[in-house]
């Protein structure tokens, strides 16, 4: 089990709230992505829920249970940390079996356990060595050892990729979300890159300012955004947000148009501009088109093969189905 | 680009330098070396020649000798018990967040900037003296009778006083080692269920003790030839006659220039032992 219930929790410090008022439902088994531009208080939304920090006013409630005054290591919480946290005077052996060690396991019991983990995460190899002699991913691998052989009601990621390089990074996302598919537990994972987001999340939930923008799936984010922080928080590359006489004719504040859903033309269409920046990338082509009345080129994701080059003339077609509309608050039309 | 002419150029510029600190230390050791090996009394008919290894044969076989090792060695061990341990619990302590931190860590290191006969000269008058040490009155308020420090527990004193001056040493270094842990360590310690005390032994010290062999290593080469605290408290009296105290004695107290030399190579051997032996340990921590 692995409910977890946040109900009007609040955090300041000093002065300074960083946690308005914020109520959220996890459900046993979710994994859940905290996302959000930096200091938007997604990790310290984590580490209240962990125990690290406390709340200053509001419940957490864990399996049913009021768990905001019980210290962290009785939450049944694990938490894998941005710098992995190992302790580098132990072997891997030793960081796995840690948690059980402090639970008083007796050592036959611990080591079943710490040879299950190692297995499930291919760190049998790795056993008797130090943190230090380790790569990134694997000492990634460890950190998560450690949190699953104390069998936690839900797992709690600090960041836990952004130390690692890009190729990395994409494994061990995958490794994850293969892990989540396994053990069904809950998981929160705190992450600032939405494709981790989006790639890993059942459910997505966007801070910003230590207020919830929105809560859903990847792709109700991405079709329904609620407003335009989340519009242009969620995709990639951004969507364009374009204002003035291009929005009223919607009659918008201001439209958002996705740069995939964007046809290019050399002859006809609504908009048009000249090609600035054009990147390359083989399956896809990124044009950067300057058009008329708009500061900031419109980018536009086109196939492999286009043939634009940089000061040729474009006519752009947004796909009028799926135009975003907002209004002055920056509200979502429907 | 450090070709070989500016190469050979900075070389001549550094050789004074190297020559003069070379001078600096091969001079007086071979000094102390030649004059080992001779009878060489200044006041009773200066140089008497060459008398081979007599005068290591005389130091060793003297009966003050193998009692000034013992109490060298006691007060040394003692000093870094003290040192260590309230250091690692002073650095704990300081890097606590509160008011004023920054004065505090000041105070705290001032006792390392005393010269030591002063620290001696202070502890000796104003704590330790049988009649007017605020020791000696704070016995008194408790009706006891106050307690002849320096000459009952000559060590002890000795002991006290040169760890009030190797604390704030011990103290910084290990601070900055504390400050330096990473605090998500604790933090996942804590996660996994590590109480307080378990967080100290599991992760706290391990983390120090780099730095807690470096404290050890450090001092002991220093504590090896402790001086003037001993000069100018009991004199070498009350068994306080350490191997450096005992040198001195021999120099300038027999004025048996020869004898003390032979003493100084010893104490050169026994220190380097020392230094050895503790650098084997710690390299081994260091390579980890």
């Amino acid at each position: 089990m692995g409910q977890i219930t946040l109900k009007q929790i609040t955090k300041s410090f000093g002065d300074v709230q960083v946690i308005p008022p914020l109520d959220l439902q996890i459900n046993d088994g979710e994994f859940v992505v905290f996302v959000g531009p930096s200091g938007c208080g997604k990790s310290t939304l984590l580490r209240l829920i962990a125990g690290l920090e406390d709340t200053t006013s509001g419940e957490i409630d864990i399996d049913g249970r009021d768990a905001t005054e019980v210290p962290p290591a009785k939450r049944g919480l694990a938490m894998v940390f941005q710098s992995y946290a190992l302790y580098p005077h132990m072997s891997v052996r030793k960081n796995i079996a840690f948690p059980l060690r402090m639970a008083g396991l007796d050592k036959n019991a611990q080591n079943a356990k710490v040879e299950a983990a190692a297995k499930v995460l291919n760190l049998t190899d790795y056993l008797d060595r130090r943190p230090g002699q380790l790569s990134g991913g694997q000492r990634q691998r460890v950190a998560i050892g450690r949190a699953i052989v104390r069998e936690p009601a839900a797992f709690l990621f600090d960041e836990p990729l952004s130390n690692l390089d890009a190729a990395l990074r994409v494994n061990m996302r995958l490794e994850i979300s293969e892990l989540h598919q396994t053990l069904k537990t809950t998981m929160i994972y705190v992450t600032h890159d939405q494709v981790e987001a989006m790639t890993m999340a059942d459910k997505i939930v966007v801070l910003q300012a230590g207020i919830i923008e929105q809560v859903g799936t990847p792709l109700e984010l991405y079709h329904t955004p609620r407003n335009k922080f989340v519009a242009g928080f969620i995709g990639s590359p951004k969507m364009n947000f374009l204002h003035g006489s291009y929005s009223s004719s919607h009659g918008a504040e201001s439209i958002g148009v996705r740069p995939e859903h964007i046809s290019v033309s050399k002859t006809e269409g609504i908009w048009k501009g000249v090609v600035g920046v054009s990147e390359h990338l083989g399956s896809d082509t990124f044009l950067y088109v300057d058009i008329e009345g708009v500061n900031t080129p419109i980018t536009v994701r086109s196939t492999g093969e286009v043939g634009f080059r940089h000061g040729d003339e474009i006519f752009l077609t947004p796909d009028p189905e799926k135009i975003h509309r907002f209004d002055n608050q920056g509200l979502r039309i429907s | 680009m450090a070709t070989q002419h500016s190469r050979s150029a900075a070389r001549f510029m550094m050789a004074p330098a190297v020559i003069l600190l070379l001078g600096w230390m091969l001079i007086p050791l071979t000094m102390t070396l030649v004059f080992s090996f001779k009878k060489y009394l200044p006041l009773r008919g200066g140089d008497l020649g060459w008398v081979g290894f007599d005068n290591y044969v005389r130091f060793v076989s003297s009966s003050a000798f193998w009692p000034s090792v013992q109490t060298t060695l006691i007060i040394v061990g003692g000093v870094l018990l003290i040192t260590v341990i309230f250091g690692i619990l002073l650095s704990i302590l300081l890097d606590q967040p509160m008011w004023g931190q920054g004065m505090v860590r000041i105070l705290v290191i001032a006792p390392f900037f005393v010269m030591p006969t002063v620290s001696a000269l202070v502890w000796k008058n104003m704590f330790m003296d049988p009649v007017n040490g605020l020791f000696a009155h704070l016995w008194k308020a408790f009706g006891a009778q106050p307690i002849e420090w320096l000459s009952d527990a000559s060590l002890f004193s000795i002991i006290l006083i040169v760890s009030w001056q190797w604390l704030p040493f011990a103290t910084l270094i290990l601070l900055t080692a504390i400050q330096s842990l990473d605090s998500e360590q604790l933090e996942a310690a804590e996660m996994d269920g590590a109480p307080p005390l378990a967080r100290f032994g599991f992760i706290i010290l391990p983390h120090l003790s780099r730095a807690i062999t470096i404290v050890i290593l450090i001092q002991t080469i220093f504590l090896l030839a402790i001086f003037a605290e001993i000069f100018v408290t009991t004199s070498g009296a009350f068994g306080t006659r350490t191997l450096t105290y005992l040198i001195y004695q021999r120099v300038l107290e027999s004025q048996n220039v020869g004898l003390g030399s032979a003493g100084g190579v010893y104490a050169i051997i026994l220190a380097n032992i020392v230094a050895i032996f503790l650098m084997r340990i710690v390299g081994k921590n260091l390579d980890a």
